[in-house]
C-alpha cells in the first residue's frame, strides 16, 4: 500500500473507489447506485472546470471568509515551554466551524443538478447548521438529521438550524448519536433520491462523498500554505500539524496540500476521541486497534463486535462520537503517512481550560482533543519545531457542557 | 439437478401462481419463537427469507429496524442463526431459506467460512442489501460455486444498461424493489407501472424468477399475481411488534397473515 505523489488523494482511488485497494469504496442498496454515479459525474466534471472553481471561490471569499486566521500562540507558547505554539483558526469562518466548506459546495452542486431540497447528517450540529445556512443562501430546502442525545447537548446549533429554516429530524434509533443520524439520512435519500440532494456531514460514506468533502475541506491548507509562505518565508523545517478526527473532515482538508512532504518535515498528528478516562467505550477506531468493517457505505476502521454489529461510542463531543473513520485516515495510517492517537474527556476539558487561560480562543470540545495532545508534546520539542493546532470549531455550541463540568466562570464571556 | 428454489419456482409454475415469499427476522422476538414461526408460516409460504438483523441498516424502514433491534438485543448471534435454519430444515415442511442481510455481517464472518456455513445448515440463497453490481461480482461466484443462489437486486433507478449487465450476471432467482423506499414504505407507485417496470425486467431476461418486494401487504398483493413471486415483510414485522404489544401469540397471528396472503394470490 503506497501513497502516491502529485495526485491529489482524494483521486487516489480505484475504479470501485477503493483507497490502498481495501478502503471505502460503494456498499449501499442498487437504488443509490444511479444517484450515486450522477453525482460522481458531476464533481469529476466540474472540480477541473474554471468557472466552477471561481464561482466556489467566490463563496467561499466574500460569504465563508478566507482566509481564516493564522496566529502564533505566544502565552501557551510560554507556558509550556518547548516547540512554537501556533493556531490556524478555522472557526473563524461563517457559522463558527469547517463544515461550511463542505455544506457550500453540495448546495453549489444540488443547484446546478436541479435539485429543490438538500438532506445530511449532524452530530455536534455543526454539519447540520452549515448546511441550514448555505441551503438557506441557495434558495434549497433543508432537512438535518441528528440523535435525540445531539439534540439534548448542541441546543445552541439546534436553535440555529431552526432559525434558518431547517426541518430538523430526531433520530431515536440506537445510541441516538451521529452513527444513527447519518444512518436515518441514507435511508431517507434511498426513499427520495430523485427529488433531493444528500450532503454526508464529513469524509465518510460512500466514495464519492468523501471525495466532495475532502476537496472542499482543503482549502484550510492551502491556505495555510500560503500564510506559512509569508510568515517564514519557507515551509518550516519542522512543522507538526495537529487535528481531532471525528469522520476525518477537517483533519484531511488541514492536511492535504502537505501530503508530499516528508513526513520527518511535515508530520501530520490525528486526536480522535479516547471517551471517559474509566469507560471502555470511545471513538477511536485508529487508536485502539478495530478492525477493518463497513459502515455507512465505506470499508474503514471501525468499532464493532465480532459478528459486524456496529458498537456504540461515548465521548463528551458529538462531533467526534462515531464508530467509524474516513478511509483517507485508514489509508494515512496504513501507509504510515499519519500517526494518530486519542485524548479522554477530560485531557479534552483540560486542553480547554489551558487554552481559555492564556489565549483569547476558545477551541470547542472537538479541537480541545488536538489542543490536548498537542500541548503535552510540544513540551518535548524544541523551539524550532512549528505546532500548528488546527481550531476548527468555537466553543459556543458546548457552553451547556462546559458550564456543568467545569463551572459558569467558563462560559460566560462566550 | 435444479436447486431447490428454481424448483419451487417451477412447480408454481404449473399451479399458475406466484411463489409467496415472507421476509422475518432471526431471533425476533426470540431464537425459539422466530424458529416457531418459520415452521408455521411455512405451510402457506413458499420460499423464507430469514432477515439477518443488523444494526446500522442502510435500508430498512422503521418495522424491519424495530424487529431487528428486538432480535439484537436479546442478544442473537451468527452462529445462532445458522442453528436456527439447520433446525428448520429438519421439520417436515421445510421451505427454501433466504439470507436477507448486510455485508458486513458476511464479511466479518469471512465469506468463505460463511458460504460453508450457509451450505452445511440449509441456507438455499442470499440477498445482500449493500453489495451491489459490479462490487458483488466475485461473491456471487463464490455463491454458484456453493450451489446458493446469489440473489440480485433491480431498481426502479437501475438504468437499462445496467439492467442488462446485472441480469446476466444473476443466478436463477433476481428481485425488483418495487418502488424509491426503504422497507416498509407504503406502495406510493401504481401497480400498473410497477409491473410495466417487471415486464422490461422479463422481457430482457425472460428465464429469470423475477419477484417484487417492498409495499407489499394484504391490500396489495393481489395487484401482483402474474409476478414469478411476491415478497412481504414489513407488514409481518409489524404484526409480531403489535402481538407482543398485545400479550398476543406472534406464531398465530402471523401464520394468520400469511395464510391469508396465500389465499389472496391462490
Ligand atoms: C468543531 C468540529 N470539529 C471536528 C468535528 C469532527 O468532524 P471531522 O473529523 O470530520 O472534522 C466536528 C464534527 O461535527 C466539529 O463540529
Amino acid at each position: 500500500m503506497k501513497l502516491k505523489k502529485k495526485i491529489p488523494l482524494i483521486d487516489q482511488g480505484d475504479k470501485l473507489g477503493f483507497w490502498g485497494g481495501k478502503f471505502g469504496g460503494n456498499f449501499v442498496p442498487e437504488t443509490l447506485k444511479k444517484p450515486i454515479e450522477d453525482l460522481e459525474i458531476q464533481f469529476n466534471k466540474l472540480k477541473n472546470n474554471k468557472n466552477f472553481i471561481k464561482e466556489r471561490d467566490k463563496y467561499f471569499k466574500n460569504w465563508i471568509g478566507t482566509p481564516t486566521r493564522f496566529i502564533k500562540l505566544k502565552n501557551l507558547t510560554k507556558h509550556v515551554g518547548g516547540a512554537q505554539i501556533w493556531s490556524k483558526v478555522v472557526s473563524d469562518a461563517n457559522g463558527g466551524a469547517h463544515k461550511i466548506y463542505n455544506a457550500t459546495v453540495h448546495c453549489l452542486l444540488a443547484k446546478r443538478s436541479g435539485k429543490k431540497v438538500i438532506i445530511g447528517d449532524t452530530g455536534a450540529g455543526y454539519a447540520g447548521k452549515m448546511l441550514s445556512m448555505a441551503a438557506k443562501k441557495f434558495g434549497l430546502k433543508c432537512k438535518i438529521f441528528m440523535g435525540a442525545k445531539d439534540i439534548a447537548r448542541q441546543q445552541p446549533n439546534v436553535k440555529a438550524m431552526k432559525k434558518n429554516g431547517a426541518d430538523i429530524i430526531p433520530v431515536y434509533s440506537g445510541s441516538q448519536t451521529l452513527v444513527d443520524a447519518v444512518s436515518e439520512c441514507m435511508r431517507y435519500w434511498v426513499a427520495n433520491c430523485d427529488t433531493t440532494a444528500m450532503c454526508v456531514g464529513s469524509t465518510v460514506g460512500p466514495a464519492i462523498f468523501v471525495r466532495i468533502c475532502g476537496w472542499s475541506t482543503s482549502q484550510i491548507s492551502r491556505e495555510l500554505k500560503v500564510q506559512l509562505m509569508d510568515e517564514f518565508g519557507d515551509i518550516p523545517k519542522k512543522l507538526k500539524l495537529y487535528n481531532c478526527v471525528g469522520g476525518g473532515s477537517s483533519s484531511f482538508g488541514f492536511w492535504n496540500e502537505f501530503m508530499d512532504y516528508d513526513k520527518k518535515q511535515v508530520e501530520f498528528i490525528g486526536v480522535e476521541a479516547g471517551g471517559p478516562a474509566n469507560s471502555k467505550k470511545h471513538a477511536a477506531p485508529l487508536t485502539y486497534g478495530s478492525k477493518i468493517g463497513i459502515l455507512h457505505g465505506a470499508a474503514q476502521y471501525v468499532n464493532q463486535n465480532s459478528d459486524g454489529q456496529i458498537e456504540e461510542t461515548e465521548s463528551i463531543s458529538a462531533g467526534l462520537d462515531y464508530p467509524g473513520i474516513s478511509p483517507l485516515h485508514c489509508f494515512l495510517k496504513d501507509t504510515k503517512r499519519a500517526r494518530y492517537t486519542a485524548a479522554s474527556d477530560e485531557e479534552a476539558l483540560k486542553a480547554y481550560q489551558i487554552v481559555t487561560k492564556y489565549e483569547n480562543l476558545r477551541p470547542s470540545l472537538e479541537p480541545s482533543h488536538a489542543f490536548s495532545v498537542a500541548i503535552k508534546e510540544a513540551k518535548k520539542l524544541s523551539k524550532n519545531t512549528i505546532v500548528i493546532i488546527n481550531s476548527c470549531g468555537d466553543a459556543y455550541k458546548d457552553r451547556g457542557i462546559l458550564e456543568k463540568k467545569l463551572g459558569k466562570k467558563y462560559v460566560k464571556s462566550n | 439437478m435444479l436447486n431447490p428454489i428454481s424448483l419451487t419456482f417451477k412447480n408454481l409454475k404449473k399451479e399458475k401462481r406466484p411463489a409467496l415469499i415472507t421476509y422475518t427476522v432471526a431471533g425476533d422476538s426470540s431464537k425459539k419463537q422466530s424458529l416457531e414461526i418459520l415452521k408455521a408460516i411455512s405451510n402457506y409460504a413458499d420460499i423464507l427469507e430469514v432477515g439477518v438483523p443488523h444494526n446500522t441498516p442502510v435500508a430498512d424502514g422503521g418495522q424491519i429496524q424495530t424487529s431487528a433491534y428486538r432480535a439484537i438485543k436479546n442478544g442473537i448471534k451468527m452462529n445462532h442463526i445458522f442453528k436456527i435454519v439447520s433446525d428448520f430444515k429438519k421439520s417436515k415442511n421445510s421451505k427454501p431459506i433466504i439470507f436477507m442481510g448486510y455485508y458486513n455481517m458476511i464479511f466479518q464472518y469471512g465469506e468463505n467460512n460463511f458460504l460453508k456455513k450457509c451450505k452445511k445448515s440449509g441456507v438455499n440463497g442470499l440477498i445482500v442489501v449493500d453489495l451491489p453490481w459490479p462490487e458483488n461480482k466475485n461473491f456471487s461466484k463464490k455463491c454458484k460455486k456453493n450451489s446458493i443462489n446469489f440473489i440480485q437486486l433491480l431498481s426502479p433507478t437501475t438504468s437499462n444498461k445496467r439492467l442488462k449487465s446485472i441480469t446476466k450476471d444473476s443466478h436463477d432467482m433476481i428481485y425488483y424493489i418495487s418502488m424509491l423506499s426503504t422497507t416498509g414504505g407504503k406502495l406510493k407507485v401504481s401497480p400498473k407501472k410497477i409491473l410495466a417496470n417487471y415486464n422490461k425486467i422479463k422481457k430482457i431476461s425472460p428465464k429469470k424468477n423475477c419477484v417484487i418486494g417492498f409495499g407489499i401487504t394484504e391490500k396489495t398483493i393481489s395487484n401482483f399475481k402474474n409476478a414469478d413471486g411476491l415478497v412481504v415483510g414489513s407488514q409481518i414485522c409489524k404484526e409480531i411488534t403489535r402481538s407482543l404489544n398485545n400479550r398476543q401469540n406472534p406464531v398465530i397471528n402471523v401464520s394468520n397473515i400469511v395464510s391469508k396472503l396465500r389465499k389472496k394470490i391462490s
